[in-house]
């Protein structure tokens, strides 16, 4: 089996059993001031990484291209509090602009 | 099943189709990094939230591992759980519909749970099913429909696909970065995750960030 499906499956799997988990243990268990806390930055650290690797690598090579246009423009998008689909869809025009131009 | 206010129904189908149009961003960026249509359609039935799938297509597209892809998935599919623990004692279901309770325990169904609850806990209630469901149908009908249209886009970076992702990836952070600490956070991630490229195998700079999430947060 490739990397592709044991992905898909095992994410899944682990995604159901997290949200059966919390529905079946005791609410008290989760309450703690810490975890909440853990909880919310988590999140920002894993989705921040992501956005640096994919706008900044290739494999395993820090670079810069066309994508770093596309995310400047994604920036100034949400700067201007433009809504998620307005970003994406500026970031992949600017990118895509750069890409063939050059 | 008591009577559905008409608000209820208005604000879960309004948050539903916008939430579920940025189905149309996941499936084409799931495409772009190498996952075909099938696999792009299961992960958005079986996985059923956003971060998690955004972050195992991203971690797999930059080169990283099945098990690196997972654990990342993995770590931002946690507050589903804690989701999940706030809703069952306000849902109350058993067996078979505790199954599908769990599966539509996402950020969108439970926030507009919590915001009707004020109402009754009638409206709580019907909020949190026609939310979970309405996000599931949308979410799933556009997935398909842009893993499908990047399929037959051929190059996607000409189509500046390759930059919608990590675009996608910020548009999520964004509204979560409330205080200094948190961008201060969001910087550092940044940093280190590039700094750790070149080193550790694609992937492992990813998920070594939530150390640095774990010890900032547990430090107060």
């Amino acid at each position: 089996m490739n990397p592709f499906w044991i992905a898909v499956i095992g994410t899944s799997l682990i995604a159901f059993a997290l949200k059966y988990a919390g529905h079946s243990i005791p609410q008290r268990w989760l309450e703690h001031p810490k975890i909440q806390r853990v909880n919310l930055l988590i999140p920002i650290a894993l989705l921040s990484a992501l956005v640096a690797v994919q706008t900044f690598t290739t494999k395993t090579t820090v670079m810069i291209d066309h994508r770093l246009a596309g995310v400047g423009v994604a920036v100034i998008a949400l700067l201007l509090k433009a809504p998620f689909p307005v970003v994406v869809l500026s970031a992949a025009i600017a990118s895509a602009a750069i890409y063939n131009w050059f | 099943m008591s009577r559905v206010e008409a608000i209820t129904v208005r604000d879960s189908l309004s948050l539903s189709l916008t939430v579920g149009a940025y189905g149309v961003a996941f499936g084409a960026a799931s495409v772009a990094n190498g996952f075909s249509v099938l696999q792009s359609c299961l992960l958005s039935l079986l996985t059923f939230s956003g971060a998690s799938q955004f972050a195992v297509i991203g971690v797999l597209g930059a080169g990283g591992s099945a098990i690196s892809g997972i654990a990342t998935a993995s770590l931002l599919g946690f507050r589903n759980g804690l989701y999940g623990a706030i809703m069952a004692p306000r849902l109350k279901v058993k067996g078979f519909k505790r199954v599908v309770a769990a599966q539509l325990t996402i950020d969108e169904s439970t926030a507009i749970a919590l915001g009707a609850q004020k109402r009754s806990d009638d409206a709580m209630r019907h909020g949190f099913w026609l939310t979970g469901f309405g996000v599931f149908v949308f979410w799933n009908l556009f997935t398909l429909a842009g893993a499908v249209g990047a399929q037959a886009m051929g190059d996607t970076r000409t189509w500046g696909l390759d930059a919608a992702v990590p675009a996608a990836f910020l548009g999520l952070v964004w509204p979560r970065l409330e205080n200094n600490r948190d961008r201060a956070l969001a910087i550092t991630s940044m940093v280190f995750a590039l700094a750790m490229t070149p080193i550790l195998p694609a992937g492992l700079p990813i998920i070594a960030t939530a150390f640095i999430a774990l010890a900032v947060g547990l430090r107060r």
